[in-house]
C-alpha cells in the first residue's frame, strides 16, 4: 500500500519488492515463494531467539529492580551474556526419558505451544512493509494460532501421567478458554473501530491518532481488560495458576527436561511479547509513529525512527506492565480466576462492545 | 490449686497429690479412672481444663504411663495428672482422650510411637514420626539400640493406607483395621519435596477436583530423635539441640530450658543477662515473623515482597552475627546467663533496626495486606475458631488470630516480662488474613519491648558463676515459654544424675500441622497453601 499521507516513514517494501523482482528475472514463481519462505523462516527464527533472549535478560533485570537486587551482572558488560550462556546450558542439557508415559503426545507438546507462538509472528505489523503475510483476516488468524498453545498445555498435562501436570494442565484449559473469550470480544471491539481485520489496515486507520485516543472510553476499557486477558493468556503471575510453583510445584511442564522445558519457557515469553505486539497493533498504533494532528513539523521528525523501532519499542513498553503486574501481585486461586472473567469481564466486555458500535455509528470519536 | 485438688480428690477418689519443682499440681491417678476425670475437668462449668498442653510419655521401668498437663484458659490454672498404664510392657495401654481434646489424637500418636502404650478409642493409632516397620519403641529405658535391628532403608519408604484402631471389647483389647482414604479417592501427594510445604512435610491429599476432601498429614521426614539423643547427654550439652528445632526461635528456646535448669538448680541469672536474653528473644521473633511474611507472600505468589522482609530480618542477623558469631545457630543463652557479652555496638545496631521498621512495615502494608487479591485470597479462608484453636492446641500468632491471648509471656511472666509495657495482640477473625496481620502487630509490640530495653541495659556480668559439673536435683520440672510460632513447653525429669531421664520439648508446630486437616477440608487446593503458610509451622520443630 502506498503511503501518501506520511511520505517520510521509510517503507521496507522499497527493499524487499526488488528483491522479490530480481529472484523472480531468473527463478520460476513457486520456487521463489520457498526461497522466501526459507529465508523468512531463517530469518523469524533469528529474531524469535533473540527476542526470547532479550526478554529473559530484561524480565530478570526489571525483577532485580523490584526487589532490590542487581540481577545478572557476571557474564558479559552488565550481565548481557547471561541468557546466552542460559540458552546453551539448556541446549546441552540431558532430555531425561520417563517410564510410563505417553512419548509420543510427551513429545510432541512443547513443538504445538513453540509453533503456535511462531505462527503469530507471522502476521505481527513489524513495520511499513516487513509483515510476512498480509491477509483479510491477519488478526482472526493471530486469534486462531494462539489458541493451539492450549492444546499443547493440555497434551504436556496429560501425557506426563503426574497428578500435577494433570491439576496444571485442566487448570490451563479452563483458564485459557475463559479468557480468550475476553480477548476475542476485545479484539472486535477494536476491529470496529477500524472496519477491517487485515492488520495493515488496522495500522493504517490509526495514522492519524491511535486507536487508544480515537476510541476513548471504549478503546480505554478494551486496553485495560485486553491487558488483563492477555496476562491469563501467557499463563504469567497473578495468573500463573497452572504453573503455581508454591502449589503445583512446575505444573504442566514439571516432568521436561533440557530443550522441551526450554520450549515452554520460550514461548511464554514469546507470547508475551505477542500480546503486547497485538496491544500494540489495536491500541497504539502498531507500527505507526507518534502523530498528533497539526503538529506537522514533530509528525516528520516521529517519522524518521524506523517503524519497526516504533513497534518493537511499544511492545517493550507493554511487556513491562505485565512483568510488573507478576511482581507485584499474590497470585488468584481457580475459583476467583474463573468469576473474575465470567461475572466480570465478560459482561463489560460486551457492554464495552455496543458502546464502541454507538461510538462509531454517532460518530463520537475523537 | 487447693481447689483444683480437692476437685480431682471428689472425682478420683483414689487420686494421690504431689507438687513439682514449677509449683504445679500433680495428680496420680489410676488408668482406669482417667477418661471420666478428664471429662469432668474440661467440661468443669468455671474452670474448664480446655487446654491439653502436652502429653509426656514415660518410662519409670517398673511402668509406663503418661503425664498430662492441663491447663484452663479462663483462670490459667494449672495442673498435671500422672496416669500409669494398665496391662504388661508388651500391650501398656490408657483410654483415649482424643474425645476431649482433638490434638490428643497426634500427641497420643507420638507416645505410641515411642514408649508403646495403646491408646484405646484412639481413631489413629499408627506411628507418627518412625517407619511403620521400625522395631522396638526408642524412648523405653531397654530399647535396643543395635542398628542391626533397624538398619538405614536404602529402599522405597513403606507405607500403609491402612492405621489401626484399638478398641475394648468385654475387658480385651480388639485391633481393627480402618481404611484412610475412600477406595476411589484420587489422592495427590503433596510433599515431602514440595516448595510450599515448608521444609519435608508430607501432606496427602484428597482431592475432588480442586477441592480437599481429606488429607493426611505424615511428618517424620527428619525426625532426630533429640528426646532421646538427650538422655544420654549432660544437662548443658542438652542445649544445643534446641537451635536445630524452630530454627527460627533458637534464642527462645534456650532462654526456656535455661530458665528451668536454672530453676531446678536455683541459680539467680543477673539482670544483664535477664534483658540480653529478652532482648534477643524478641530480635529472633520480629526476624522469624519477618522471614514468615515473606515466605507466605511467596507461596501466595507475591515473589517481591520476601526481598523486603529479607531486608530486616538481615539486619537483625547482623546483629545476631556481631554478638552471637552464628546467624542461625546461635547457642547464646546458657545456664547461668549467656555465652558471651554482648558487641560493643549492639544498642547501636538495635537503635538504627528500630528507626527503619515503621517505614517497613508500612511498606508491606501498602504492597500486600492491601492489595485486593491477596484479601480474596486470605480474608474467610481457613477460618479457625477460638474453641478448636484452644482444643487443637493452636498457640502463638495462628492462637491469637482465632481471639485465643495464649501469650506466654502474659499468661506467666517469665525472665523481666512482667515489669515490660507491651500489648498481647489478639484479633477475633480466625481466618489466614488476621494470622498474617497478627505477625505484623506482634513485630510492632516486639520493637517496643526492645525500645524499652535498649537504653536500660544494666551493667553486670552477663554469666553467673554455675558448678561445672551440673545435675539438677531429684525431681521434675515443666516450664512455658513463647516462641516465635507459639508456646513451647519444656519437661526435665531428673533423678539426681548429670543426665536427664527424661526430657520433653512440646513445640508449638506439631500442633499446627494436626490442624491443618480440619480447616482446610472443603476448600480449594490453592488453600491450602494459604492455611499451611499462614498456621507457619516450621518442620524440624514438630518432628525433633
Amino acid at each position: 500500500m502506498e503511503n501518501v499521507q506520511y511520505p517520510h516513514i521509510f517503507d521496507f517494501s522499497r527493499i524487499t519488492g526488488p528483491i522479490h523482482d530480481w529472484l523472480m528475472g531468473f527463478l520460476p514463481a513457486w520456487l521463489t515463494t520457498t526461497v522466501e519462505c526459507v529465508a523468512v523462516g531463517v530469518g523469524l527464527l533469528l529474531v524469535y531467539a533473540l527476542l526470547a533472549l532479550f526478554y529473559i535478560y530484561f524480565e530478570r533485570k526489571v525483577c532485580a529492580a523490584f526487589q532490590c537486587r542487581v540481577g545478572p551482572n557476571r557474564v558479559g558488560p552488565w550481565g548481557l551474556l547471561q541468557s546466552f550462556a542460559d540458552m546453551f546450558k539448556i541446549l546441552i542439557k540431558e532430555l531425561i526419558q520417563l517410564n510410563h508415559i505417553d512419548k509420543f503426545l510427551f513429545a510432541l507438546a512443547p513443538y504445538l505451544v513453540i509453533i503456535a507462538s511462531m505462527m503469530c509472528f507471522a502476521v505481527l505489523p513489524w513495520g511499513d512493509g516487513l509483515q510476512i503475510i498480509d491477509f483479510n483476516i491477519g488478526i482472526f488468524f493471530l486469534i486462531a494460532c494462539s489458541s493451539i498453545g492450549v492444546l499443547g498445555i493440555l497434551l504436556a498435562g496429560w501425557s506426563s501421567n503426574n497428578k500435577f501436570t494433570l491439576i496444571g494442565a485442566l487448570r490451563s484449559g479452563a483458564q485459557m478458554v475463559s479468557y480468550e473469550l475476553s480477548i476475542g470480544l476485545c479484539v472486535v471491539t477494536m476491529v470496529c473501530l477500524a472496519g477491517s481485520m487485515s492488520v495493515t489496515d488496522i495500522v493504517m486507520a490509526q495514522a492519524d491518532t491511535w486507536f487508544i485516543i480515537k476510541g476513548h472510553v471504549a478503546a480505554l476499557i478494551a486496553f485495560v481488560i485486553y491487558m488483563i486477558a492477555g496476562t491469563a493468556e501467557t499463563n504469567r503471575g497473578p495468573f500463573d495458576l497452572p504453573e503455581a510453583e508454591s502449589e503445583l510445584t512446575a505444573g504442566y511442564h514439571t516432568e521436561y527436561s533440557g530443550i522441551h522445558f526450554g520450549f515452554f519457557y520460550l514461548a511464554e515469553y514469546l507470547n508475551l511479547f505477542i500480546v503486547s505486539g497485538v496491544a500494540t497493533l489495536l491500541f497504539f498504533g502498531g507500527w505507526m509513529p507518534l502523530h498528533i494532528p497539526g503538529w506537522d513539523g514533530f509528525n516528520t521528525v516521529m517519522d524518521y525512527i524506523p517503524t519497526p523501532i516504533w513497534f518493537i519499542g511499544k511492545a517493550i513498553l507493554l511487556s513491562y506492565i505485565i512483568i510488573w503486574f507478576k511482581w507485584t501481585f499474590p497470585r488468584l486461586r481457580i475459583d476467583q480466576l474463573l468469576s473474575l472473567e465470567w461475572k466480570y469481564l465478560l459482561p463489560i466486555n460486551l457492554f464495552n462492545l455496543a458502546l464502541m458500535v454507538c461510538i462509531i455509528t454517532f460518530h463520537w470519536t475523537l | 490449686m487447693a481447689n483444683l485438688q480437692e476437685k480431682i480428690a471428689k472425682l478420683s477418689p483414689a487420686a494421690t497429690f504431689e507438687i513439682d519443682g514449677t509449683g504445679i499440681l500433680q495428680a496420680t491417678v489410676p488408668a482406669k479412672e482417667w477418661h471420666d476425670l478428664a471429662k469432668a475437668l474440661r467440661d468443669d462449668k468455671e474452670t474448664p481444663m480446655d487446654y491439653l498442653v502436652t502429653i509426656v510419655g514415660a518410662d519409670w521401668v517398673e511402668s509406663l504411663g503418661c503425664i498430662y498437663y492441663l491447663m484452663s484458659t479462663t483462670d490459667r490454672s494449672m495442673c498435671s495428672v500422672k496416669v500409669v498404664a494398665e496391662g504388661d510392657r508388651e500391650t501398656p495401654y490408657i483410654d483415649s482422650v482424643s474425645d476431649l481434646w482433638h490434638i490428643a489424637e497426634i500427641y497420643e500418636r507420638e507416645v505410641y510411637d515411642f514408649f508403646g502404650i495403646i491408646f484405646i478409642n484412639n481413631k489413629d493409632m499408627r506411628r507418627l514420626f518412625l517407619n511403620i516397620d521400625w522395631v522396638g519403641y526408642p524412648l523405653r529405658k531397654d530399647y535396643d539400640e543395635d542398628p542391626a535391628i533397624n538398619p538405614i532403608s536404602i529402599e522405597n519408604e513403606r507405607q500403609s493406607d491402612n492405621t489401626t484402631v484399638y478398641t475394648k471389647e468385654d475387658g480385651k483389647i480388639v485391633k481393627k483395621e480402618r481404611a484412610i482414604f475412600h477406595h476411589d479417592d484420587f489422592v495427590v501427594n503433596i510433599g515431602p519435596q514440595h516448595p510450599a510445604t515448608h521444609g519435608v512435610l508430607r501432606f496427602r491429599t484428597a482431592v475432588d477436583g480442586e477441592t480437599i476432601k481429606k488429607i493426611d498429614v505424615y511428618m517424620g521426614y527428619i525426625h532426630r530423635g533429640v528426646e532421646k539423643l538427650c538422655e544420654s547427654l549432660q544437662y548443658p550439652q542438652t542445649l544445643h539441640f534446641l537451635d536445630r528445632l524452630d530454627y527460627f526461635s533458637g534464642q527462645v528456646y534456650h532462654h526456656g530450658l535455661c530458665l528451668l535448669y536454672e530453676k531446678a538448680l536455683n541459680i539467680e541469672v543477673s539482670r544483664r543477662a535477664q534483658v540480653i536474653r529478652v532482648m534477643m528473644d524478641e530480635l529472633s521473633r520480629i526476624a522469624s515473623h519477618c522471614l514468615f511474611m515473606g515466605t507466605y507472600c511467596m507461596d501466595l505468589g507475591a515473589t517481591t515482597m520476601l526481598f523486603y522482609t529479607l531486608r530486616v530480618r538481615e539486619q537483625i542477623l547482623d546483629i545476631f552475627e556481631k554478638t552471637c558469631g552464628a546467624r542461625m545457630t546461635f547457642n547464646y543463652a546458657c545456664i547461668g546467663g549467656v555465652m558471651q557479652d554482648i558487641a560493643p555496638d549492639f544498642a547501636a545496631d538495635v537503635k538504627a533496626l528500630l528507626e527503619v521498621l515503621p517505614a517497613n512495615i508500612k511498606e508491606y502494608n501498602k504492597i500486600f495486606t492491601g492489595n485486593v487479591i491477596a484479601k480474596n485470597r486470605m480474608e474467610g479462608v481457613g477460618v479457625l475458631s477460638r474453641e478448636d484453636a484452644i482444643s487443637y492446641d493452636v498457640t502463638g500468632p495462628a492462637g491469637r488470630a482465632s481471639g485465643w491471648a495464649c501469650d506466654m509471656r502474659k499468661l506467666f511472666p517469665y525472665s523481666i516480662y512482667g515489669e515490660l509495657d507491651f500489648e498481647q495482640c489478639v484479633r477475633p477473625e480466625g481466618d489466614s488474613m488476621a494470622r498474617f496481620k497478627i505477625h505484623i502487630d506482634e513485630i510492632e509490640q516486639s520493637a517496643k519491648i526492645l525500645a524499652q530495653l535498649v537504653d536500660n541495659i544494666p551493667e553486670g556480668e552477663y554469666c553467673v558463676k554455675v558448678p561445672k559439673v551440673v545435675k539438677l536435683p531429684k525431681g521434675q520440672w515443666f516450664q512455658l515459654v513463647e516462641g516465635c510460632r507459639g508456646a513451647c513447653g519444656f519437661y526435665v525429669e531428673s533423678d539426681g544424675s548429670t543426665k536427664p531421664v527424661r526430657l520433653k520439648i512440646a513445640p508449638p508446630c506439631l500442633p499446627l500441622a494436626g490442624v491443618v486437616e480440619h480447616i482446610t477440608t472443603g476448600n480449594k487446593i490453592a488453600d491450602l497453601i494459604t492455611i499451611g503458610g499462614s498456621l507457619d509451622y516450621i518442620v524440624p520443630d514438630m518432628d525433633r
